[in-house]
């Protein structure tokens, strides 16, 4: 039992991250009908944009002390934050301390701009060639982008910590009458847990409840008329790939304390996202979403010991399976809409 | 590249050199070297070329830079330039080496480089060209047992030493050693043996160990390795899962961990499976649990500087082993550091060290034969003893080309002093203690290949 439910945490928390992203995909399939392969580079940029603010806040000068050596047996440099000149030793502290949940105010905007300046000045090229176009010079762009971060961040992961606080790891087992130690789950994967609930139910909300939603999902359904309209649909398409282009950001500096970030770590997800889109159903965002949660537990259940012990290897192809499974007997996926794809 | 070791041509020279070896046990003879210069890319003119086949792309590129690093170090030091680094302080068989800032045996050294990517093929590609267009005379590097493993076969078909970078894995100089290939690192069962008694003493004897494995050749080689020699001190095994290489979050495999009976986790990865599993662990609270009235505790067999960087905070009071570090205090790491970090600003890493030691024993081995045929310089290395390069007292073991020398047991620093003061040395194991027999792992040396 408590194998159980401690599978089922692990995956509702790895399905969180798998939602998060394949939705910014399904955002910009249905949208623009771009199949974007430079989208794992986006969730990239995110966890990156932490680093970033992490060495702005960082920002340090160097004080001798005497008193310390280096590893050439000079007077140790001690770098001294200018936040900690500005606000005080605590204070300076807790503001690094928090960097990852403050870079999400950081990731918003410059997420936005690189999903509008990438539409613009790349993709929007490619709307009407073929979708192996697309797929070819997104896929060089994730590659670029990967390249120039690793130019300059270096090939290593980079340690991004949670916020002392939730560095612990909270123990379910107790509150549902175990022994102690028995159903543990980390704090920080939990708030990734809730943060991607957050996201994809202002997302929805977005679409569903305001004008400019209702006029995406009006466009997504009949481009063409919307336009006939007098409607420059354009122009709100370009916005929401900015938009997709942030909750994948978004997607990615959440996921810095789970795992420390690198060059690569858009291109361990990109594949698996693909999968989550197209057995959830090419552009649909409750499909995508769906799709994320059950693949992400189906996933957390084949990495059991007592699975991997009766089929090996199962835990890497599980996803795969499932998705031929589901394809087989629903083609356009689990909440697939008709016509997307067919023609 | 078509030779093979069973061709006529190949037995009679395999027959000369070992003739000569029996004839000339420590040293060639200039007479023997000038007869014997049909090997391949044999150098003419007034430079030799040696080939830094390293990781330039791919995960482990910073480690690559820094294998680099030293490299360039290395040529700059055995061309005259520089302080000298190591070379002041290498001795072999108690008197100072041969090396004298001339280049190798009067020709200025020249180096070439490759891109591994830490894809075996990839890696196999790189060397092949460097052997076949830049004529390089030996090939050096790389960051993986995978890669190092396919290099050596390589170099062994085509008649050009190679001296492996940073590989841990007992295959290299075990069921997989060449007679064309060397390693200054030590190995899977040599972390094992060093850091049992380490454990024993720190955490006891009466203690369950559920190991997460790296599912390829290094990590099913250090599994045993740690297995046998904490099994061997009392403790138990609960369980043993692979993890496959690709992986990204151990979530999955570590949620388990707790509830399976274990007080001990031994992640046997490397790189940035280590720092994602390490960090996976430290996350699930593993570090400040209790399991069977016991503090649990984590074990990483094989620390990297470089890697516990990325780990960050969470390597702190974490046991492993590593094969140098900078801040031994003996004349050739002071030198070393002092060298490199002179030139580059920060301190050098455990790959940065081994393979500037490999490029001065190839050097060494060349001037001690008298020439650059792989035959004579495999000769030479083979028994050499030597020290002044910052393990110790080292002996390169004839029979499988291993070196022999201390291993450190390290343990992740609670207070560090700077971004490189990471890990401190808990215990400079003797070489007596990690030595073996050279048999237990098979595989066979076979004879060298001077190619032509």
């Amino acid at each position: 039992m408590e194998a159980f439910i401690i599978q089922l945490l692990s995956g509702l928390d790895g399905g969180s991250a798998y939602a998060l992203i394949a939705l910014g995909l399904t955002l910009i399939f249905g949208t623009l009908g771009v199949v974007n392969f430079a989208h794992g580079a986006l969730f990239m940029l995110g966890a990156f944009c932490t680093v970033t603010l992490q060495r702005l806040l960082s920002l340090s000068h160097e004080v001798i002390d005497e008193s310390q050596k280096d590893f050439l047996g000079n007077p140790l440099k001690v770098k001294v934050p200018y936040l900690q000149d500005w606000f005080g030793e605590a204070t300076s502290n807790a503001i690094i301390d928090w960097s990852v949940p403050l870079a999400i105010l950081f990731a918003i905007p410059v997420m936005i701009l690189i999903g509008i300046a990438m539409e613009r000045g790349l993709i929007k090229h490619f709307y009407k060639r073929p979708h192996a176009d697309q797929i070819l010079v997104t896929f060089g762009l994730a590659i670029v982008l990967q390249e120039i971060i690793k130019a300059y961040f270096g090939a290593n992961p980079i340690p991004a910590p949670a916020p002392e606080v939730f560095r612990g790891s909270y123990d379910f087992g107790l509150l549902l009458g175990f022994e102690p130690n028995r159903i543990i789950y980390p704090y920080w994967r939990l708030v990734y847990f809730a943060f991607a609930a957050i996201v994809i139910t202002a997302v929805f909300a977005f679409l569903q409840f305001t004008t400019f939603g209702m006029v995406v999902r009006a466009g997504m359904a009949d481009r063409e008329t919307v336009g006939l309209l007098g409607i420059d649909i354009d122009r709100r398409f370009t916005i929401m790939f900015g938009l997709a282009a942030c909750v994948a950001g978004l997607a990615g500096v959440m996921y810095t304390p789970i795992n420390s970030p690198n060059y690569h770590m858009g291109m361990d997800f990109l594949v698996i996202s693909f999968v989550v889109v197209v057995v959830g159903g090419m552009g649909s965002l409750p499909g995508a979403v769906l799709a994320g949660f059950v693949l992400g537990i189906l996933q957390s259940f084949a990495s059991m010991r007592e699975v991997i012990e009766v089929i090996p290897g199962i835990n890497q192809v599980v996803i795969y399976l499932a998705a031929i499974i589901i394809l087989l007997t629903r083609p356009r996926g689990l909440l697939g809409r008709k016509g997307v794809m067919e023609d | 590249m078509s030779n093979s070791n069973f061709t006529r041509r190949n037995m009679i020279k395999t027959g000369a050199v070992a003739g000569a070896g029996l004839a000339a046990p420590t040293l060639f003879s200039p007479v023997w070297a000038a007869n014997h210069a049909g090997y391949t890319n044999a150098p003419q003119g007034g430079s030799v070329t040696l080939g830094f086949n390293v990781p330039q792309t791919g995960p482990y590129a910073d480690e690559g830079a820094d294998e680099l690093r030293a490299y360039e170090l290395a040529v700059e030091h055995l061309n005259g330039g520089g302080d000298g680094g190591m070379m002041g302080t290498f001795t072999v068989g108690g008197s100072a080496s041969a090396l004298t800032g001339s280049g190798i045996l009067g020709k200025k050294v020249e180096y070439v480089t490759g891109d591994t990517q830490t894809k075996p093929d990839a890696a196999r590609a790189s060397a092949k060209s460097m052997i076949e267009k830049d004529g390089a005379i030996m090939i050096t590097g790389g960051s993986s047992s995978g890669v190092a493993v396919a290099v050596q076969s390589l170099c062994q078909e085509a008649g050009i030493i190679f001296m492996a970078g940073l590989t841990h894995s007992n295959d290299t100089t075990g069921k997989d050693k060449k007679a064309n290939g060397f390693r200054h690192f030590f190995n899977s069962y040599m972390s094992g043996a060093a850091l049992a008694p380490i454990l024993g003493a720190n955490y006891g004897t009466n203690r369950k160990a559920y190991h997460l494995t790296a599912d390829y050749n290094w990590g099913y080689t250090t599994e045993e390795a740690v297995r046998t020699s904490t099994e061997a001190i009392g403790w138990e095994t609960v369980a043993a899962v692979k993890t496959p290489l690709a992986q990204t979050d151990f979530k999955d495999y570590v949620a388990p961990v707790l509830s399976s009976g274990a007080d001990v986790l031994i992640l046997n990865h490397y790189g940035g499976n280590m720092v994602n599993s390490l960090t996976s662990a430290v996350q699930f609270g593993l570090r400040e649990a209790q399991a069977n009235g016991q503090d649990f505790q984590i074990v990483v067999p094989l620390y990297s500087r470089l890697m516990a960087k990325g780990a960050g905070a969470n390597v702190k009071g974490i046991f492993g082993s590593t094969n140098w570090h900078w801040s031994l205090q003996d004349e050739g790491s002071k030198a070393f550091v002092q060298s490199f970090g002179t030139k580059y600003g920060f301190p050098p890493s455990q790959a940065a060290h081994t393979v500037y030691c490999q490029t001065l024993l190839y050097a060494q081995a060349a001037e001690m034969a008298g020439t650059f045929n792989p035959c004579g310089i495999g000769q030479a290395l083979e028994g050499l003893e030597f020290d002044g390069l910052g393990n110790g007292p080292t002996l390169y073991r004839a029979e499988d080309h291993q070196c022999f020398k201390d291993v450190l047991v390290v343990k992740g620093k609670e207070n560090p002093t700077s971004e490189f003061d990471l890990l401190e040395i808990v215990e400079v194991t003797p070489a007596a203690q990690v030595t073996y027999d050279a048999s237990i792992f098979g595989g066979d040396l076979g004879t060298c290949n001077p190619g032509a």
